[in-house]
């Protein structure tokens, strides 16, 4: 489709280049390549499981709806993960973003001796596949009593395990890519704000956070969608199925609910959704954030 | 290195004030505002600092160590009394005596393999063809790049229905989905790996791609032209003066593409649990605490393993990168 658009617009501007209109046919074809396992998917959950069953699932459609995807949403309560996801990534972004701009603060301005070592540690840490502490991890999230303030009364199988070690890990990043950014701000700003009295906290509260803005919007884009995508650590460190976001409990459901294909093709679209808006929505931040700290596994 | 706010085009652009000068200015100061903060001051940076530190330390880089310690014990995970030392024996057990331990090495090594000789090159590729102002050139890069937004769970699914021997996409269009000519994509130890591998593909060539192109856009374009008045071809142009250019973007890639290959577990988990054929350390070690053994010190062990592996990778590239900052 897009090629003949493309052919379309570039003979009213130039004269049509051969090797241009062959880029575009070439690039217009991969890109559909790419996207085709996409829309097989959604095409196969469109459809009913009895007329795949029957007719095979390369055959023309006789009925194509929103069924299954309804379905899906409606028998393992969908919402009730999202919610799940909710509680975990709401906290976790916000704080790893609060933490992370600290030490970025503390680094970029004051000790320039410690900046580096601090930063390596960070940087290193969250260079690290997740399965190296997860062992220990594991252990420590079970010997951690908190009766009360978790529904399991231990850190493991609680959202708040979850948050903390995706703060702790995610933390790395943003904390050097918000010492690179804070690092271009101008010394005088804080400087002169500190020979008038200001505190500290102001300093960075009220001075340096928001001149931050572009980089944390990028960084908060980045770490929603990561931790959204989050599938190792919930399944590790949640144990019950019913606490578990959405990203994990997927695995679940395709084989307690989703019965059939297309049911689980439906399901795991839907999973997908929210990733996507905000994608589109902001595209340029998860760009810009992602080669902002292109150091990142 | 893009990381630089200011270099990089694709960065937020740095806020008005920031010169070149003031920089300057501030490394004359290595003490940075020290002199002039009040006690207060000086505790609220403390905690500033220390808080975030600690809990990073405490889960990351503690748990990396325990790791290490309770590879060389063995461990019912039932009071720390039980903990018991048995130097090198977990480590010449994994060695020796485990059937999956280097299949998996293996699998890990080819799935990084791989990923550097086909779908790097692809991405550097359409990077290449996605820089020459083309129309649509955003359309496209979309296109590539959202398989990197969903989740590797969901792409895990989603290519099941590609590879599932009954019902899966391939075997419809090939007939081989009746029985006696199965191919069985998923099961079939010599193929899984493979099978898995492109749907892998699929995802870091997008990846690849952004990050190329972010390298090419700080390419000084009068290098081209100079290049083409010089009466060289694109290819020519190309390996002469743009790759060597790439220099920075190609070690962030090979260090991104090893740290992938080293944290491969998503989807070979949704596929097939890392069956036969589909082994992975990250597998092993996982299988070690939610399978039906939880042998702690083995699956400590297998972690060690990762763990040397991933810092002889880690260590050099930031050493490297934070040394050229510094310097900059």
């Amino acid at each position: 489709m897009s090629t003949t658009v493309a052919t379309g617009a570039l003979k009213k501007r130039t004269p049509v280049r051969p090797a241009r209109v062959l880029l575009h046919v070439f690039l217009a074809g991969a890109a559909l390549a790419w996207l085709a396992p996409l829309l097989w998917a959604l095409y196969a959950a469109m459809r009913p499981y009895g007329e795949t069953s029957e007719k095979g699932y390369v055959s023309w459609p006789d009925k194509l709806s929103f069924d299954n995807f309804t379905n899906a949403f409606t028998q393992s309560e969908m919402t009730h993960y999202f919610v799940n996801t909710l509680i975990i990534a709401v906290p976790a972004v916000l704080l790893t973003l609060f933490l992370s701009s600290m030490v970025a603060f503390y680094v970029s301005r004051f000790d320039f001796r410690v900046n580096l070592f601090l930063l390596l540690v960070f940087t290193a840490g969250n260079l690290l596949p997740q399965q190296v502490i997860i062992t220990p991890l594991y252990r420590l999230y079970l010997l951690i009593d908190l009766p009360g303030i978790t529904m399991s009364g231990k850190l493991y199988d609680s959202a708040l395990g979850l948050v903390l070690i995706h703060v702790a890990f995610q933390s790395g990043f943003c904390a050097f890519v918000l010492s690179n950014y804070m690092r271009s701000l101008p010394h005088e700003l804080t400087e002169a704000a500190l020979v008038d009295g200001a505190s500290v906290w102001r300093l960075y509260w009220q001075i340096v956070l928001p001149l931050c803005k572009p980089a944390m919007a990028a960084l908060a884009t980045l770490l929603s969608i990561w931790i959204y995508n989050d599938f190792f650590w919930a399944l590790v460190l949640i144990s019950t199925g019913e606490n578990m976001p959405i990203t994990s409990a997927l695995n679940n459901l395709s084989g307690q609910y989703f019965t059939d294909p297309n049911l689980v093709a439906a399901g795991a679209l839907l999973t997908a959704i929210p990733t996507l808006v905000v994608y589109f929505a902001l595209q340029r931040q998860f760009v810009s954030g992602l080669t902002l700290g292109a150091n990142k596994g | 290195m893009t990381t630089s706010p200011t270099k990089s085009p694709e960065a937020p652009a740095p806020p008005p004030g920031s010169t070149p000068a003031a920089a300057k200015a501030a490394t004359k100061v290595p003490q940075g505002h020290k002199r002039l903060l009040t006690p207060r001051d000086r505790l609220t940076l403390g905690l500033m600092a220390g808080l975030p530190t600690f809990l990073h330390v405490a889960l990351v880089w503690v748990t990396a160590l325990a790791s290490i310690l309770l590879a060389f014990t063995t461990w019912d995970g039932i009071g720390f009394d039980s903990i018991k030392w048995v130097g090198l024996h977990n480590f010449s057990e994994l060695f020796t005596n485990n059937p999956q331990f280097w299949p998996a090495v293996e699998h890990n090594i080819v799935w990084f393999v791989v990923l550097i000789l086909i779908p790097t090159p692809l991405g550097l590729f359409l990077a290449v063809q996605l820089d020459k102002q083309i129309r649509f050139s955003r359309v496209y890069q979309t296109a590539f790049f959202l398989p990197v937004v969903m989740s590797l769970a969901v792409i895990g699914f989603v290519w099941q229905l590609i590879y599932n021997p009954d019902t899966g996409l391939i075997n419809s269009i090939i007939g081989a989905n009746e029985p006696g000519r199965y191919i069985d994509w998923i099961g079939d130890p010599d193929l899984n790996l493979w099978a898995i591998l492109i749907a892998a593909s699929w995802r870091h060539t997008g990846y690849m791609m952004i990050l190329y192109l972010a390298g090419l856009k700080s390419v000084d374009p009068s290098l081209r032209e100079a290049s083409a008045l010089d009466g060289a071809n694109e290819w020519q142009t190309f390996k002469n003066v743009i790759f060597p250019t790439l220099r920075p973007t190609n070690t962030v890639v090979l260090v991104v593409t090893i740290i992938e290959a080293l944290r491969a577990f998503d989807l070979v988990f949704v596929f097939n649990k890392g069956a036969e054929g589909t082994e992975l350390l990250s597998i092993l070690v996982t299988n070690n605490i939610i399978g039906e053994s939880s042998r702690i010190g083995y699956g400590s062990a297998i972690a060690v393993v990762l763990l040397v592996i991933s810092l002889a990778v880690i260590i050099p590239y930031l050493i490297a990168t934070f040394r050229k900052e510094r310097r900059a």
